[in-house]
């Protein structure tokens, strides 16, 4: 089938971007949307043009390497798949797709599609971790933790970090992101030891970072490939204001 | 462990403080349209009501600054965290649009700063127009009162001030919509089922606030002051 692109092309974090647009008319249903641009760089490049970058690792949804915003959706139009999972079979022949990157004044734009997300890995770095004694640590499985905690903390571990939620938040928020980081820890007695200090430290570091405030739009919740829930936004709402009085 | 201040003026806390006032705010409005009501009552029943409030002397201007603060603090974080948003993301996308499922993108959601702008700008002409409107004189029990139930069933007759007030009070059903589920989900509401009951309890609230709101004007203003349930 035949698909109209409009892509972003940016040479470089400080010098201005502008769309480029192509025509492919090789796209089969069966590709993925990963799979398509990869088609699109190799006619880019045989014509002699500068391919398209665009992030990805594993292309099976589990890295949050990738998450491109297609047609204003991050991750494309379907719920709770990576853009890397989404296939051509969801779009129609002769459709126009416009693909841009997140956009987020603390994700700024390294070329093209891909920009540095190195402002999640400070926010963990500020606190979404659990001290232990490493050499003398204890085996894991001594410490008995009820079903009901270990699957909230699972389903808060899912998060793999795309970033889809700030590209999607018309403030950019990062809530979402360290709501879930946080949550995932707070479930499991390994984490409670160090709650109160973690939530103000990657509170603190997702303000510092430069990310908008939550206006609870819940699109995050929307556009989550592994369906993280605004559930994790309350939770650090609920240790922040408890850390308060501890 | 954050200081207070710290704590207000984090992200978390900011959205706790705006929830935590806009539920102030909604409380106000319940006992405000319980006040308004009264209008239906006795001849001099709402008379005796503003009456009362007006006799509160000192503590009515503690009541009042207290209202001032809460109106306030729900502007200045409302336009704040609006404002964060150009300083989070300097360009825009060319396309964006709501996947929706569970987001909470309406035009309630998005027009909280529009609809909240214009609900400031109506209080102010609201507060000038009654509070500080026609001083018209009565008797309560052999003493003089303010009669500000004849201010009001006059300025209902007006087809501009009607047309105006029920247009307000629309783009308040509008806010308060967003804003009860909102307020609650900033206070860390967690669960799903709550939520969606909460989403639900908004609807209901915003609606019928509103109409027994907008019901005022439109029954003076449709049988001209002079309908059954106005007693003289």
């Amino acid at each position: 089938m035949t698909i109209h692109l409009k892509y972003w092309k940016q040479d470089g974090p400080d010098v201005p971007g502008h769309f480029e647009e192509y025509t492919l008319n090789t796209v089969n249903e069966h590709m993925s949307f990963l799979e398509m641009l990869d088609v699109l760089n190799e006619e880019l490049q045989l014509e002699g043009k500068d391919p398209v970058e665009f992030d990805y690792d594993c292309r099976e949804g589990i890295c949050g390497s990738c998450n491109l915003v297609i047609n204003g959706q991050a991750h494309g139009p379907k719920a709770k798949v990576a853009c890397c999972q989404l296939h051509m079979r969801n779009y129609k022949n002769g459709d126009k797709i416009t693909i841009e990157p997140p956009r987020a004044a603390a994700f700024p734009i390294i070329k093209d599609l891909v920009v540095n997300r190195g402002a999640f890995d400070r926010i963990i770095e500020a606190g979404g971790y659990v001290s232990v004694k490493t050499g003398s640590a204890q085996e894991a499985n001594a410490i008995p933790i009820e079903k009901e905690k270990s699957d909230a903390a699972f389903d808060y571990a899912t998060c793999i970090g795309c970033g889809a939620c700030v590209a999607a938040c018309p403030n950019a928020s990062a809530s979402l992101f360290t709501g879930a980081k946080l949550a995932h820890l707070n479930h499991v007695p390994q984490g409670e030891v160090e709650r109160s200090n973690r939530v103000v430290a990657m509170v603190d570091q997702m303000k510092e970072e430069g990310f908008g405030d939550c206006s609870n739009f819940a699109e995050c919740e929307a556009v989550c490939p592994v369906g993280i829930s605004i559930s994790a936004i309350a939770e650090m709402r609920r240790d922040y204001m408890k850390a308060m009085f501890s | 462990m954050p200081s207070f201040i710290k704590a207000i003026n984090s992200q978390v806390g900011r959205k706790v403080m705006t929830g935590i006032t806009g539920i102030g705010l909604m409380l106000f409005l319940i006992g405000h349209i319980a006040g308004n009501l009264t209008i239906f009552g006795a001849p001099d029943a709402f008379n005796i009501y503003t009456k009362t409030l007006a006799d509160l002397g000192p503590l009515l201007y503690v009541i009042e600054a207290g209202l001032a603060f809460f109106f306030l603090y729900h502007t200045i974080l409302g336009v704040s965290i609006w404002r964060s948003r150009r300083k989070a993301r300097p360009e825009g996308y060319k396309k964006y649009q709501t996947k929706g499922g569970p987001s909470h993108q309406s035009l309630a959601s998005k027009s909280m700063i529009y609809t909240g702008s214009i609900i400031l700008v109506f209080l102010v002409l609201h507060i000038i127009h009654f509070k500080f409107g026609a001083d018209y004189a009565t008797m309560i029990d052999g003493v003089e009162a303010r009669d500000l139930r004849r201010l009001v069933i006059e300025e209902f007759q007006k087809t501009w001030i009607v047309v105006g007030y029920v247009g307000v009070l629309s783009l308040v059903i509008l806010h308060l919509s967003h804003g009860f589920w909102s307020a609650f989900t900033s206070l860390s509401m967690k669960s799903k089922e709550a939520s969606k009951k909460i989403q639900m309890a908004s609807y209901a609230f915003a609606i019928v606030i509103m109409l027994l709101f907008i019901f005022i004007p439109l029954y003076i203003y449709f049988t001209g002051g002079e309908g059954s349930l106005i007693s003289y």
